[in-house]
C-alpha cells in the first residue's frame, strides 16, 4: 500500500526523458539499497534473472560447443593422439591422446543434452522470455517474482551437476541425449543416473518458468495491450510456454522410471530375458524399451518447437524494426504458431519410423508431420513477403535474421524425406538427420538468438554493439555453419549412421571421409568466429551510451529506460497501436511506437 | 569389397523395393530444391532491390501476394502426392509379407553388443528351439541342443550369406540393447529390439560384398558392430550351405541354464 | 507494511489480490490452475505407462493371484476415507477465513495436516508389510508400477503438508496485513490438495481393486 511511493513510479512521473548516465542514478527512488547477494545472485527482479539466464546459458553453450569441437578431431582423424589435450583429458578418457570410445559417447550424450537442455531453450526462454516478455507487455516484472528466482536456481544446480557427471568414475551419461533403454539402464555409470537428476531439475526449472510466463502474458499486460496488439515474439513465448508445460512432465516421468530401474531394481523398461554379455540379467522383466521411446518423444518434439519458437518470434520482431514496415501476415504467424503448437503434440512417433511400428500408426504419423510442415512454410512465408516493400537497414542483428530464413528454409526441407517413411528407411539415423536438425537449431536458432543479443544489447546496457565486429562475427559464423553442416548431408545420402566413433571402419564411411574432416575445420573456425563476439559482448560495456531507442522501434520494451529500472516503467505505458507501425503515410517519422499517444 | 560403390551420395542400389525409395528420394530432393532456389531467388531479388538507401520508403501497406496461396497449396498437393503417391506404397509394401512367402529364404538375426547372430534354418528349413533362457556365452542364440529340428542348423556371426533374386525374411530381435540392422545398399533399416522378434524383408538383385552397420547407438563398441553382407549366387550360396551344414557332434552347447526368475 | 512484502517487487505487481477484469481471477490462481495442468501430464504419463505394462503382460499381477488379494484393500478404504475427509476440511479451512474466523480456520487447516499425517502412516504400514514379505518394487512389475506410483503421490502429500504446515504457521501472519491474498493462497492450497486427493480416487481402484 506504502510500496508504490518507495519506487520509481512518482519520481519518474516525468517521462523517459530522463538522464541514465549513471546506473546508480535510480538507487535512490527505491529508498535503500539492496545487498549485493540479492540484487545479483538471489535476484527477484526479471532483467537480473533473465540476465543470469542468459551468460549461463551462454556458457554452457561454449561448453557444450566445445565437446563438439574434441569429438570432430576423432572423426577428422580417427585414433590419431591429440597432444596435451588429450594429455589433460587424462588417461580414462584419452587413453595414450587417443579418445577412447565410452569418451566419445559420452561427448555425444552430453553435447545434445548441453546444448538443448542447457544452453539454447534457457537462452530462448530463460533469458529472453524472462528479460523481454514483462518489458514488450509492460509490465513491472513477472507475475510471480520469486518462483522467477527459483526456476534459475534449479536450473544453476541442474545445469552444474550435469557438467560435474564429467568427473564421476566411468564419466557421464554416454547412451545419446535421448538415453534409450536398455542401454541407459544397462549402464553401469552414476553418471547416467546424475543425468536423470539433473533432468529432473531442469524440467522442474523449465516447468516453474512457463507457468509464470503464461500467467504473467495473460494477467499483466498493459493497458490496451490486447490479444492482436502483442509482438510476434510474446505469442511464440506464449505457445513455447504451453509447450514446456504440458509435454515436460512426460519426460518427468519418465526419468523418474528410469531412476526406479536404475535404483530400485524395477523392470519398466526391461523386457523379460535379457542376456547382457552371455549373462542372463537378473531382473523380474516384463518392462517395453518402447515405453521410453514414447515418453521422451512426447516432450522431445515439442521441444524442437520449444527452439524455434522464440527464435522465430526474434525474427519477426527484427524483421520488422529493420526492414521498417509492419509484418506481412501477422494474423497468418500467430495462427500458424497456435497450430503448430497444438499439432506438435502429435507427431513424435515419427522419431521412431524403425522401431517395428505398424502401417496404421506410420501413416498417421507421417501425414501429421507433412501436416505440420504447412504451417511452417506460411511462416516463412510471411516473414519472407515481410521483406517485399521494406527499405531493409543492413544492421548486424538484421543479417543475423535474414541468415535465419534460408538457413531454417533448408532445415524444414530435409524434414519432408525424413518424415516420409519410405525415405526415412534409408535416411533414419544417419548424418542427414544430423545435418537437418542442426540447421533448424543451430544456423537457425542461434543465429536467431545472436540477432536477439545484438538487438536487445542496447535495451540491457543502455550501450550499442560494435557493428563491425559484429559484421565479421556473422559472415564468419555464416560461412562455418554451412561448411559444418552442409557436407552432413552427402554424409547421410552415402549411408553413414550417427553417433560412429570411427566411420572409416565401413566402405562408405571411407568414401565421404575427407567431408569429416572439412566439417572438423569448419566447426574449429566457428569457435575462432566466436572470439569477436565474446570480446565485442564484453567490451562494448565501456562504448559510449547509445541513444535511447536505437533502432527507432516502436514495441514497448522501448518505453522504459535503458537499462530498465526496477519496476521497468516510470508510469504504467499505455498501449494505442498495433505492434509495428513503421512507415505509416503521413506521420513524419518511420515509425510510430504503439505507447504514443496521439499528439 | 569395391570401394567405387560408394560416393557422396546414395550408394549402389542391389535391392528390388530400393529403386522405388531412391525415386522418392529424388522427387523429394527436387521438389525441395526447387522450393529453395524460388525462396532464394526472391529473397536475394527484395534484399537487393529494397535494401535502405536515400530516399527510399518502405511501404506500409501490405502487398497483395495472391502467388504465395498457390504455393502454399502447390506445397500441400506435392505433399500429399509424396506421402500418398511415393512414400506409403512402398512402406505398405516393405511392411508386409513377400508374395510368396514359402520360397523365401528365412534368417533369424539376434543382435548382440557387439555382434550379429545369424541362424539359418539349414537343409530341413525348420530352426532348432532356441530360448534367452539358455543363452550364454558359448551359446550365443540359446539354441536348445535337444532338439532335432536344430541338428542341420547354420550359425553365423557377423557373416550374412544370402541368395541373389530371392526373398529373404529376416527376423530381427537382440538380447541386450535396441541395435539396428542396416544395409545401406538394400535400403534396408529396422530396430532390433530386446523382447519383440520384428520381421523385414528383401529381395536382393545382385550379387556382391556388402555392409552391415548397426544404426542404433548400443554402446561403446557400437561403431564396430559390422557385419560382412555377402549377396551370393544360387551356386555360390548352395556351396556355402553345404560347407556349413554342422555334423551332428558339432553342436554342443553347453548345459542348459536355469531360467532367470 | 514492508514486513508483509520481503521483496518490494510484490508491490508493484497487478492482480497479486485483485481479479483480473478478463480472467475473473488473481495472478496465483491461474498459476495453480496451470500446474495442476501439468500435474495432470505427469499423473496421465505414468498412469499411460501402468496401462501399457499391464496390456502387455501375459498375467496381472504376473505373480498370479489378484491385486485386490495382494494389497491390502481394507487400509486403502480407510486411506481413500482419511483423504476424503482431509479435503472437506480444507474447504472448511478456507470457508473459515472468508468468514474471517482465524481460529476455526487453524482448527480446519490443522485437521488437514494431521489427516495427511494419518494417510501417510498407514501407507508406511502398507509399505512395511510388503518389505517384510520381501516384495520390494524389483519383484516384479506389478509391485513396480504400486511403488512408484504411490510412492509418487505420496510425496505430493508430504508436499502438501508442507505448504498447508507453512501456511498454519509462519504464512499466517500474512493474514494481518492482507487478509484477502491470504484467504486466495488457502483457495490455491486447497485446490492443490483437492488433486492430490483425485489422483489417490484414481490409484485406488486401479491399483487395489481392478
Amino acid at each position: 500500500m506504502t510500496a508504490p511511493t518507495t519506487h520509481g513510479a512518482t519520481t519518474h512521473a516525468g517521462g523517459n526523458e530522463h538522464s541514465h548516465d549513471q546506473d546508480h542514478g535510480h538507487e535512490h527512488a527505491h529508498g535503500h539499497e539492496l545487498p549485493f547477494w540479492r540484487k545479483y545472485i538471489f535476484s527477484v527482479d526479471h532483467k537480473m534473472i533473465g540476465l543470469q539466464y542468459g551468460l549461463t546459458a551462454l556458457v554452457f553453450l561454449l561448453v557444450g560447443f566445445s565437446l563438439m569441437m574434441l569429438m570432430r578431431w576423432q572423426l577428422a582423424y580417427p585414433g590419431r593422439p591429440l597432444g596435451w589435450v588429450g594429455k589433460l583429458l587424462g588417461e580414462n578418457a584419452m587413453p595414450g591422446g587417443v579418445m577412447a570410445p565410452e569418451f566419445y559417447n559420452q561427448l555425444g550424450a552430453m553435447h545434445g543434452t548441453i546444448m538443448v537442455f542447457m544452453g539454447i531453450v534457457p537462452l530462448a526462454v530463460g533469458a529472453f522470455g524472462n528479460y523481454v516478455v514483462p518489458l514488450q507487455i509492460g509490465a513491472p516484472d513477472m507475475a510471480f517474482p520469486r518462483l522467477n528466482m527459483a526456476s534459475y536456481w534449479a536450473f544453476l544446480p541442474g545445469g552444474l551437476l550435469m557438467i560435474y557427471s564429467f568427473f564421476m568414475p566411468g564419466g557421464a551419461a554416454q547412451s545419446g541425449w535421448t538415453n534409450y533403454p536398455p542401454l541407459s539402464v544397462l549402464t553401469q555409470v552414476p553418471g547416467q543416473t546424475m543425468w536423470l537428476f539433473a533432468m529432473v531439475l531442469l524440467i522442474t526449472s523449465s516447468l516453474l518458468g512457463s507457468i509464470n510466463f503464461i500467467v504473467t502474458i495473460v494477467q499483466l499486460r498493459a493497458k490496451g495491450l490486447g490479444f492482436w496488439r502483442l509482438p510476434f515474439f510474446v505469442h511464440a513465448q506464449f505457445v513455447t510456454s504451453f509447450l514446456l508445460l504440458l509435454a515436460f512432465p512426460p519426460l518427468e516421468a519418465a526419468a523418474v522410471l528410469q531412476l526406479m530401474d536404475r535404483l530400485a531394481g524395477t523392470s519398466f523398461f526391461l523386457p523379460t530375458g535379457l542376456v547382457v554379455s552371455g549373462e542372463q540379467l537378473k531382473v523380474a522383466g516384463g518392462g517395453s524399451p518402447l515405453l521410453w521411446q514414447h515418453l521422451f518423444w512426447f516432450l522431445a518434439h515439442p521441444e524442437v518447437y520449444v527452439l524455434i519458437l522464440p527464435a522465430m518470434g526474434i525474427v519477426a520482431e527484427v524483421i520488422a524494426n529493420n526492414t521498417r514496415k509492419p509484418l506481412w501476415g501477422y494474423r497468418l504467424l500467430v495462427y500458424s504458431v497456435i497450430f503448430l503448437g497444438f499439432m506438435s503434440f502429435v507427431v513424435w512417433a515419427h522419431h521412431m519410423f524403425m522401431t517395428g511400428m505398424g502401417t496404421t500408426m506410420s501413416t498417421f504419423f507421417q501425414t501429421t508431420t507433412m501436416i505440420i510442415s504447412i504451417p511452417s512454410v506460411i511462416i516463412l512465408t510471411c516473414f519472407l513477403m515481410s521483406l517485399y516493400g521494406g527499405a531493409i537497414r543492413f544492421t548486424t542483428p538484421m543479417l543475423f535474421a535474414t541468415a535465419f530464413l534460408p538457413m531454417f528454409a533448408i532445415g524444414g526441407l530435409t524434414g519432408l524425406p525424413l518424415g516420409l517413411t519410405a525415405s526415412d528407411i534409408y535416411l533414419h539415423d544417419t548424418f542427414y538427420v544430423i545435418g537437418h536438425f542442426h540447421y533448424v537449431v543451430a544456423p537457425g536458432t542461434i543465429f536467431a538468438l545472436f540477432a536477439g543479443i545484438y538487438y536487445w544489447y542496447p535495451k540491457a546496457t543502455g550501450k550499442q554493439m560494435d557493428p563491425t565486429l559484429g559484421k565479421i562475427h556473422f559472415w564468419l559464423s555464416f560461412l562455418c555453419m554451412n561448411g559444418i553442416f552442409m557436407p552432413m548431408f552427402f554424409q547421410g545420402m552415402a549411408g553413414l549412421s550417427r553417433r560412429l566413433y570411427d566411420p572409416t571402419i565401413y566402405a562408405h564411411g571411407r568414401a565421404i571421409q575427407s567431408l569429416n574432416v572439412v566439417i572438423s575445420w569448419s566447426a574449429w573456425g566457428l569457435f575462432l568466429a566466436q572470439l569477436p563476439f565474446i570480446w565485442n559482448f564484453f567490451s562494448s560495456l565501456a562504448r559510449a551510451r547509445a541513444v535511447e531507442n536505437p533502432w527507432s522501434a516502436t514495441t514497448l520494451e522501448w518505453a522504459a529506460p535503458s537499462p530498465p529500472t526496477h519496476g521497468n516503467f516510470p508510469t504504467p505505458p499505455v498501449v494505442y497501436r498495433e505492434p509495428y507501425e513503421y512507415s505509416v503515410p503521413g506521420q513524419t517519422s518511420d515509425f510510430h511506437p504503439q505507447f504514443a499517444g496521439e499528439a | 569389397m569395391d570401394e567405387t560403390k560408394y560416393g557422396f551420395w546414395l550408394p549402389v542400389d542391389v535391392s528390388s523395393h530400393g529403386a522405388q525409395i531412391d525415386n522418392l528420394m529424388a522427387v523429394v530432393h527436387w521438389f525441395m530444391l526447387l522450393l529453395f532456389v524460388g525462396w532464394g531467388i526472391f529473397f536475394v531479388y527484395c534484399l537487393v532491390k529494397f535494401r535502405a538507401r536515400p530516399g527510399h520508403v518502405a511501404t506500409y501497406n501490405p502487398v497483395k501476394a495472391v502467388f504465395t496461396k498457390y504455393i502454399e497449396a502447390a506445397v500441400v498437393v506435392v505433399e500429399v502426392f509424396l506421402l500418398f503417391g511415393l512414400s506409403t506404397p512402398v512402406w505398405f509394401k516393405y511392411k508386409g509379407r513377400p508374395a510368396s512367402e514359402k520360397d523365401a529364404v528365412v534368417v533369424q538375426l539376434v543382435a548382440e553388443q557387439f555382434a550379429w547372430n545369424f541362424h539359418y534354418a539349414g537343409k530341413d528349413g525348420k530352426f532348432g528351439k532356441s530360448s534367452t533362457a539358455t543363452m550364454s556365452g558359448d551359446n550365443p542364440l540359446g539354441l536348445d541342443p535337444d532338439d532335432p529340428a536344430g541338428k542341420d542348423d547354420i550359425t553365423t556371426v557377423n557373416q550374412f550369406h544370402v541368395p541373389v533374386n530371392k526373398d529373404v525374411i529376416v527376423e530381427l530381435s537382440s538380447k541386450d540393447v535396441i541395435h539396428s540392422f542396416n544395409i545401406p545398399v538394400l535400403r534396408v533399416k529396422q530396430d532390433a529390439i530386446p523382447g519383440t522378434r520384428i520381421p523385414v524383408w528383401f529381395h536382393a538383385t545382385q550379387p556382391g560384398h556388402f555392409e552391415l552397420a548397426c544404426a542404433q547407438l548400443c554402446g561403446l563398441g557400437h561403431y564396430r558392430m559390422r557385419a560382412d553382407v555377402l549377396i551370393d549366387t544360387p551356386e555360390d550360396y548352395a556351396k556355402w550351405e553345404k560347407e556349413n551344414a554342422p555334423t551332428p557332434s558339432e553342436e554342443q552347447p553347453p548345459t542348459a541354464q536355469q531360467p532367470a526368475k | 507494511m514492508a514486513e508483509a512484502s520481503p521483496y518490494a517487487a510484490d508491490a508493484l505487481i497487478p492482480h497479486t489480490v485483485e481479479p483480473h477484469p478478463v480472467t475473473g481471477i488473481p495472478n496465483g490462481k491461474l498459476g495453480i490452475w496451470l500446474f495442476l495442468a501439468s500435474e495432470v501430464m505427469l499423473f496421465g504419463a505414468l498412469f499411460s505407462t501402468y496401462v501399457v505394462i499391464r496390456t502387455t503382460a501375459p498375467h496381472w499381477p504376473p505373480e498370479g493371484g489378484l491385486s485386490s488379494e495382494i494389497l491390502n484393500v481394507p487400509l486403502a478404504t480407510v486411506n481413500t476415507a482419511v483423504l476424503i475427509t482431509s479435503s472437506i476440511t480444507m474447504v472448511l479451512s478456507w470457508a473459515s477465513l472468508k468468514m474471517q474466523n482465524l481460529p476455526r480456520f487453524r482448527l480446519w487447516l490443522g485437521s488437514t495436516i494431521a489427516l495427511a499425517f494419518v494417510f501417510l502412516v498407514i501407507k508406511y504400514f502398507e509399505y512395511t508389510h510388503k518389505f517384510e514379505l520381501g516384495h520390494y518394487p524389483s519383484h516384479d512389475n506389478f509391485y513396480a508400477v504400486y511403488f512408484t506410483l504411490t510412492g509418487l503421490h505420496g510425496v505430493h502429500v508430504i508436499g502438501g503438508i508442507i505448504v498447508n504446515t507453512f501456511l498454519l504457521t509462519a504464512g499466517s501472519r500474512m493474514w494481518a496485513t492482507e487478509p484477502e491474498r491470504f484467504t486466495n493462497r488457502i483457495e490455491n492450497a486447497g485446490l492443490y490438495w483437492h488433486f492430490v486427493e483425485l489422483v489417490w480416487i484414481f490409484l485406488f481402484p486401479s491399483l487395489y481393486l481392478l
